[in-house]
């Protein structure tokens, strides 16, 4: 066999991003007290935003912009159906996921086979030079570094501003903030179009950066696995960061080992990081005490202001 | 001198008036009461206070300037201030989050738990700001509440319902920190429904009766039942039991011992106790110390080791709810609405929840659906439901009806054991005097009941033999007689025997 442990962990790092971008959205999400299943179709609607944008633009910083925007407008949809019209969360985002599979697929015809602009790489005073550490950290494009400080700006926001506080509030029981005189709706809307901002974002960096080039359905379950990282996480925005570099992890070595003509059907190899998922889930959901106090209490349930 | 006039408030919702042409006033510095029924419209008349609803006629005036505040944060900032009913807090937030939340321009962390230690000194009202709200018990929950509140120098102090959870200890020293800041100059306005605590604490009270100002008394000058018939506007009958003897135990309990599930829950140790025909038992305690994981032992949703729960001949500890009920282990828990009824299912259909086998409600899978219906119709009938007819959703009923229902349902089902959790929590007097009153003639009949609750008054008036739960463990049952308050609230403290 012959894999490189720095290319691995370099690779992985790339295929981890559009994943720690979309479950950092979902995590805001969630903590609001929404449970957007929509995730894989906000992200493939900003693959094929941020890809068309980019395309013709001939620029993946309008690309990622456009697709943010892409990501936010869907996730309006599912806003104003669960928020205002009181809609089942889990049904709606189901319905998004495969809306946005298909309005995805009609956009991107004559799309496909198309080569993207290519995003430049950051410049770290030529640290990138440096053997191990170079390659695996210091030779990026921005998306992979804004992933990270994403990370850090959703953590310093939960943790010690007063408007997390509020979003933790909400998610937490929604009733006592409405009595208190937050608006539980507002602030559910605003979260739920940075989730799909998020995700819009993490889609466009697979179809520009990983793959790049734009394909039907190419986003194959990553919206999944973003949702699963959340709870994998336990709603902590840190443990974003392992959990997703766990899973491209495995996807990676799935695809080096298959390169390398691994003994073993291709079939098991694919199934690999979504068997780590359901592992995961069963293991983190074993203890009922540990995980429900994790758990935003209001999570998936609707909000009626009644009183 | 005055601190708020209310003039005129009139606040209607489809179909009924909650309020109509209400006016009174509060002065500075006293503590004023506000009397009604459940549905008296108490909660729209403080919430259009607060700022939550708006009036739709009528004014006020606050400190002689005009007072219309459109959201409650901007009677906060006018210095009104709210304790509700059902605490607002935030279980998973610390003790300082919480109250960061309630608060216009919170201070840093720092300063603010230093500002909470210092208000919780002057009040002594002790209080970590570092724990989260989730591990604290009730009565601390409550002192959150109340800090918060007092940290921005309120001028009108609402409290909802303040005391129905705190142990007499607890309501002695809420008392004195709020006749502490009536004699600083805080005008209160307090909502309860237990009277002899008005009469002690209140310098005046209103009442309220289906939305109108009925009057303005002294409660000092007043009883317990005057104020109760004025709020009623009828006579009332205290309830009587008419056999006094008690037959052989029932329901034997021995060494039931339960871990919870709940990561805030109380596990039970080694509960024992009996229940003899004829007897009420009365469970007092203060809410999160095993009531709710003694519910679930005793109705068959948490099974529990084989030999702890003997109806008559039979073990059943390991028995479900259904085949604990064909036993003659009936049971009502505390939640009315998804717990003890389904919400949206009407009412024909929520007898078939519990009564589907001892009423015969069915056969081979099918349901019989006349059965369903004339049993509903002799539960309303028989126990004064009112609703407009056996298909209305159980939500639809206002809670005193729906308990009402609930305890016809299975009353009627002619249990030998019914277990009942809060029969009367949130319901008006006369609904609570009618559902006291069934339970002690289910009693009479040769049933054992037991009753769990956390309201004294009630468990003092129906109880043959009392007990006390406590951090999961239940105190020896003793005869009512020759208990009072104070060895009670001893006891919800953690003392072993009375």
């Amino acid at each position: 066999m012959d894999i490189s442990i720095v290319s691995l962990l370099a690779t992985l790092i790339v295929a981890a991003t559009p994943i720690l971008l979309a479950a950092t959205g979902e995590l805001i999400v969630e903590k609001s007290g929404v449970l957007n299943l929509g995730v894989e179709g906000m992200m493939i609607i900003g693959a094929i935003c941020g890809f068309i944008a980019a395309v013709n633009t001939d620029s993946p910083l309008i690309g990622f912009i456009v697709a943010a925007l892409a990501g936010a407008a869907l996730s309006l949809l599912f806003a104003v159906l669960t928020q205002y019209l009181l809609a089942n969360q889990v049904a709606s985002g189901l319905a998004l996921t495969l809306f946005g599979l298909g309005l995805s697929a009609l956009l991107g015809h004559g799309y496909s086979g198309i080569k993207p602009p290519s995003s430049p790489k950051m410049e770290w005073f030529g640290m990138a030079e440096l053997p191990v550490v170079g390659p695996i950290f210091f030779n990026h494009d921005m998306m992979v570094y804004f992933s990270i400080f994403l990370v850090l700006v959703v953590w310093l926001f939960l943790k010690f501003t007063r408007g997390g506080l509020i979003l933790r509030a909400v998610g937490e029981n929604h009733e006592a903030a409405h009595a208190l005189g937050y608006k539980v709706i507002r602030i559910r809307i605003l979260a739920i179009m940075f989730g799909g901002s998020c995700a819009g974002m993490g889609g466009a960096y697979l179809s520009l950066v990983r793959v790049p080039q734009w394909t039907e359905g190419m986003t194959a379950g990553a919206g999944w696995i973003a949702l699963a990282i959340v709870v994998f996480a336990s709603w902590k925005p840190w443990r974003l960061i392992l959990g997703a570099y766990l899973f491209g992890g495995v996807t990676i070595l799935q695809l080096n080992l298959q390169a390398n003509g691994f003994d073993m059907p291709v079939s098991y190899l694919s199934m690999a990081p979504y068997l780590v998922t359901i592992v995961v889930l069963v293991i983190m959901s074993a203890d009922r005490r540990r995980a429900s106090l994790n758990a935003p209490a209001s999570l998936g349930k609707i909000f009626h202001a009644s009183s | 001198m005055t601190l708020i006039e209310i003039r005129g408030l009139t606040k209607g919702y489809p179909g009924v008036v909650a309020n109509d042409d209400v006016s009174f006033d509060i002065d500075k510095g006293e503590i004023h009461a506000l009397l009604g029924e459940n549905g008296a419209g108490k909660s729209t008349l403080v919430k259009m206070i607060y700022g939550l609803v708006r009036p739709d006629i009528g004014t006020m005036t606050l400190d002689g300037e005009s007072f219309a505040p459109t959201e409650p944060r901007a009677s906060r900032v006018k210095g009104v201030a709210m304790v509700f009913q059902h605490f607002s807090l935030f279980e998973a937030l610390s003790v300082a989050e919480n109250i960061a939340l309630g608060m216009e321009n919170p201070p840093k962390t720092n300063a603010l738990s230093n500002q909470i230690r210092d208000v919780s000194l002057k009040y002594g009202l002790e209080l970590d700001p570092n724990r989260l709200v989730g591990d604290l018990s009730v009565g601390e929950r409550q002192r959150v509440e109340i800090i918060r509140c007092l940290l921005q120098d309120p001028k009108l102090l609402i409290m909802d319902e303040p005391t129905s959870v705190l142990t007499p200890q607890e309501v002695d020293a809420l008392f004195t920190t709020l006749r502490r800041l009536r004699d600083e100059g805080t005008s209160i306005l307090y909502i309860s429904h237990k009277l002899e605590e008005i009469k002690i604490l209140c310098n005046r009270a209103t009442i309220l009766r289906h939305g109108k100002v009925i009057g303005i008394c002294i409660p000092k000058n007043e009883t317990a039942k005057s104020m109760a018939e004025m709020m009623v506007g009828s006579k009332l009958k205290t309830p009587q039991k008419t056999v006094t003897n008690f037959g052989l135990p029932l329901l034997i309990i021995k060494n039931l011992s339960l871990k919870s599930t709940d990561p805030f829950g109380t596990s039970l140790k080694n509960i024992t106790f009996n229940i003899r025909a004829g007897e009420v038992m009365g469970v007092a305690g203060v809410a999160g110390n095993g009531q709710d994981e003694l519910m679930l032992a005793l109705s068959g949703e948490v099974l529990t080791e084989v030999n702890s729960i003997q109806l008559e001949n039979n073990f059943i500890g390991q028995s479900g709810p259904v085949e604990r009920r064909l036993h003659g282990l009936l049971t009502a828990p505390e939640e009315r609405l998804g717990h003890a009824a389904a919400p949206d299912m009407n009412l024909s259909e929520n007898t078939l929840l519990s009564g589907f086998q001892r009423q015969k409600l069915g056969r081979r899978g099918f349901i019989n659906k006349s059965g369903a219906a004339a049993f509903a119709e002799k539960i309303i009938e028989k126990f004064d439901v009112r609703t407009t007819s056996v298909s209305s959703a159980a939500k639809s009923l206002s809670g005193g009806n729906l308990q009402k229902f609930v305890m016809g349902r299975e009353i009627l089902q002619n249990p030998k054991v019914f277990i009942v959790n809060q029969p009367t929590w949130g319901v008006d007097a006369a609904a609570a005097a009618f559902i006291r009153q069934s339970l002690l003639e289910l009693a009479s009949g040769g049933a054992g009941v037991l009753v769990i609750s956390q309201d004294l008054d009630e468990l003092m008036e129906i109880s043959d033999t009392f007990t006390v739960i406590s951090e999961g463990r239940l105190s020896e049952p003793s005869p009512i007689k020759g208990v009072t308050t104070e060895k009670i609230g001893l006891l919800m403290g953690g003392s072993k025997k009375i």
